[in-house]
Parts: structure tokens; C-alpha cells; sequence
């Protein structure tokens, strides 16, 4: 998962602390492996030098950075590309949409556009891979199996999820 | 939605096509064109309308409103009779089950399409066997269809539906009730068989893995018919190539 995106993605909804960003990503994203405070500062760094974000003046207080960063221009359109991407179809991809939707939600943006991009990126590798089968010897026809049925369980979680999104969408607001 | 280019010519046609039972509407406008030699599928959720608009293109079911067009003519306002005569001679089916007769012989059920339509008995049985072969069941030719494993039958549904040369074949949950393999192998040669014939296919399906046959597929909610997702590159111009080589 792509810890600087995710972390702009946070900051497109109000200026934050890096403190507060490590908090979100945790709670939102984390599932059980943290993000190291070194880790949010470094990328924090990063994305202020390349201009994706613009730190405010240091506020007094305790703690390593008392800065307020905001998104730029720049990052929020970089936000806007990556959630419109449809991510490379591949196994074990769920993390990435499960970040892309939440954040689309939380930032009221097409999630259900983005899943039909997605499910459209699913189904044409499908398809190359059917072909595949269809030509292939049989050592390929087992390996384009195997990546046929995760594709298909993606789907499925695609189905499942765009069912939910009104739910989701809610959930996610009123957390 | 606007209807999409389709390579080689519209062949069928739904433009905004409303269908209702009773109080429940089933298609609220749905739209699609499908090319000559197409293979089309239709996915959506239960209850989306996906079987209801493969039955308005085929003429089983009448729209409320809207229009359907088949080979450059309005289907949606013949008669019952014209319809019918239509889908015994240009439209093949196979459903996921119960289009056979189980206690006729497999040869049988291949030919009577025929013979309905006039062909000589001797033909029409000479027919049926050789398509029995395609699909190689061709020693099933003297067994009831009621006897016939599910993928057995399936194989038979799709000899029938292809003998008589129809211009479109329309498959609903083609192998809804086949195990994977099973159903694989029935897509591949609905597909090729097809293919070779220059027969366009439309599949309704739930299953990706049986949409991913297809040159194209177009998903249907609430009764519209909301995204299509895209043709494959060329794909006629693909086959035609391979054809060729």
C-alpha cells in the first residue's frame, strides 16, 4: 500500500499534525501494523520538498513537530489520479482498494466509479487470460486458473462492496 | 448511454427498453447493440433485469415501451407468429436447463428444430449427427437426453442451437448447473464453434469467468443497462487474422 498517497489522501480532508495522520492511518489502515513516527515525519518531508504538501509555522508544545500540514494543489490532484487508477490486476490487491474506497468515501468522492473502473481492469485480464487458456499448453492453462479465481474473488469483493457502499459510506462519516 | 461502435455492423438491438410485471419494473430503459458475430455478455446482479432484456432481444418477451431491432427491422412490433417463426429460424437458445426433451434421443432434439422448419427428415437426422460430432457427443446420438449427464446435455443444448445456421444465439447461465471444468469446456466450444460459424452470442451470466469468454461485456442495474466494458482490441479483425493463419 502506498504509505505517502494514503497519507495525502488523510490531509485532503483538513490540515493535520503528524500526529493526528499517524492516528488515521492506524485506525483506518493499519490492521495491526502501525506506522513508525520516523516513517510519517520522513514521508512528511518528502512530500513537503516535492510539493504535494506545505507545512505551517512550528506551533509551541511538546513532541518532535508541532507542524500543521497542508495538501497543495499538486497533491490533491495526485490524490485524484491514483484514486481513479484502477490498481494492476493481481492477487492479494485488496488492501490498496480497501484504502482507495475508504478514502474516496471519507472524501466524498465516485468510490462506485472507481469500483466499475476497477471491475473493467478485472475482467479484460480475464479475458487475455481465457484466451491464454484457450491456446496455451497446459502448464499455462493451470497457472491462468490460479489467477483466474483470485481475480474472480476480487470481483466478487468489487460486487460486494459497491452493494455496500451507502452502508459503507455512512460508517465511514460517522466514525 | 450511447451506444457503442460495434465492429462489423449492429446486428440486434435494444433502445431504451421498459418491461414491467405487474407493479415491478424489470428493465427501466435499458439500451444495448451487439455487433455481427459478436460475443456479448451480460452481467448484473439478481434481479438486475439481465434475463429480461436477453428475452426482449430474442422476442419471448414484448417491451412495454422502446424498441428492439433485429437485422435492420423492428422485432418489438411483429406478431406473435412472426416472432416465433423468427426465433425458430434465425435465433438459437440454450438456457442453463430444460430446453431438451428428455425422452427423445439426443439425435432427436437436434433435429426436430430442423424438421420443423421443413428440412427432410433424412438431412435433418444426417445434421444432428454431424453436430453431435462437433460437440463430441457423438455417440450420444441414440440416448435419451433425460439420461445424459448435466455437460452431456449441455453439449446436445448447443448442437441444437447451432444446426440450424441461426444468425444469434442466446445463452442464459449457459453453465449455471455444470461443475468448473465441465462448464470450461462448454464455453469453449460454444465459443469456438461460434466463432467459426460467424454466430453472434449473447450470454447472460453471474460468472466473470464465463463473461471473460466474451468479446465484450455490459453490466445491467436496476434495469439499466449502466457500463459496458469495452470491446476486447479488435476482436473480429483478432479472429479474422487468426483465421487467416
Amino acid at each position: 500500500m502506498s504509505v505517502p498517497l494514503t497519507l495525502l489522501g488523510l490531509l485532503e480532508r483538513e490540515p493535520s499534525h503528524g500526529y493526528d495522520l499517524k492516528r488515521d492511518y492506524d485506525e483506518y489502515f493499519g490492521r495491526g501494523k502501525q506506522l513508525p513516527f520516523g516513517q510519517v515525519y520522513a514521508t512528511l518531508g518528502r512530500l513537503a520538498r516535492d510539493g504535494r504538501v506545505e507545512p505551517g509555522e512550528a506551533e509551541p508544545g511538546d513532541g518532535p513537530d508541532r507542524k500543521r500540514y497542508a495538501i497543495t494543489d499538486l497533491g490533491r490532484a495526485e490524490v485524484d489520479t491514483w484514486l481513479a487508477d484502477p490498481v494492476e490486476p493481481e492477487p492479494h490487491l485488496q488492501t490498496v482498494l480497501f484504502a482507495k474506497v475508504t478514502l474516496a468515501l471519507m472524501l466524498g468522492k465516485p468510490a462506485e466509479a472507481y469500483l466499475d473502473r476497477q471491475r473493467a481492469a478485472h475482467l479484460v485480464r480475464m479475458r487475455d487470460l481465457t484466451e491464454l487458456k484457450r491456446t496455451g499448453p497446459l502448464v499455462d492453462v493451470l497457472l491462468a486458473d490460479h489467477a483466474l479465481f483470485h481475480l474472480e474473488a476480487d470481483l466478487r469483493w468489487i460486487d460486494l462492496t459497491s452493494a455496500r457502499l451507502t452502508e459503507l459510506a455512512e460508517a465511514v462519516r460517522n466514525r | 448511454m450511447n451506444t457503442p461502435v460495434v465492429a462489423g455492423g449492429i446486428l440486434i438491438e435494444a433502445r431504451n427498453v421498459h418491461k414491467s410485471f405487474g407493479q415491478t419494473p424489470a428493465l427501466r430503459g435499458a439500451s444495448v447493440a451487439v455487433g455481427r458475430g459478436e460475443i456479448l455478455a451480460i452481467m448484473g446482479p439478481s434481479g438486475s433485469g439481465k434475463s429480461t432484456l436477453l428475452h426482449c432481444l430474442a422476442g419471448i418477451f414484448a417491451p412495454d415501451r422502446g424498441e428492439v431491432w433485429f437485422d435492420g427491422n423492428r422485432l418489438d412490433t411483429l406478431d406473435e407468429a412472426a416472432r416465433t417463426k423468427l426465433r425458430r429460424t434465425a435465433f438459437g437458445f440454450v438456457f442453463q436447463f430444460g430446453q431438451l426433451v428428455p425422452e427423445l434421443t439426443a439425435a432427436d432434439n437436434v433435429a426436430m428444430p430442423l424438421l420443423l422448419n421443413r428440412v427432410r427428415r433424412r438431412t435433418a437426422y444426417q445434421t444432428a449427427g454431424a453436430w453431435l460430432e462437433k460437440l463430441g457427443v457423438g455417440d450420444k446420438g441414440g440416448r435419451r437426453t433425460g439420461e445424459l449427464s448435466g455437460g452431456e446435455a449441455q453439449r446436445v443444448a448447443i448442437a441444437r442451437a447451432l444446426a440450424l445456421g441461426p444468425k444469434v444465439i442466446f445463452a442464459d447461465e449457459p453453465t449455471g448447473s455444470l461443475d468448473s471444468l465441465t462448464g470450461e469446456k462448454v464455453m469453449d466450444l460454444l465459443v469456438s464453434l461460434a466463432r467459426e460459424q460467424g454466430t453472434t452470442v449473447i450470454i447472460v451470466t453471474h460468472d466473470a469467468r464465463v463473461a471473460a469468454y466474451a468479446d465484450r461485456v455490459v453490466m445491467v442495474r436496476d434495469g439499466l443497462v449502466s457500463l459496458d466494458l469495452g470491446a476486447a482490441e479488435a476482436p473480429a479483425a483478432k479472429h479474422a487474422a487468426k483465421a487467416a493463419n
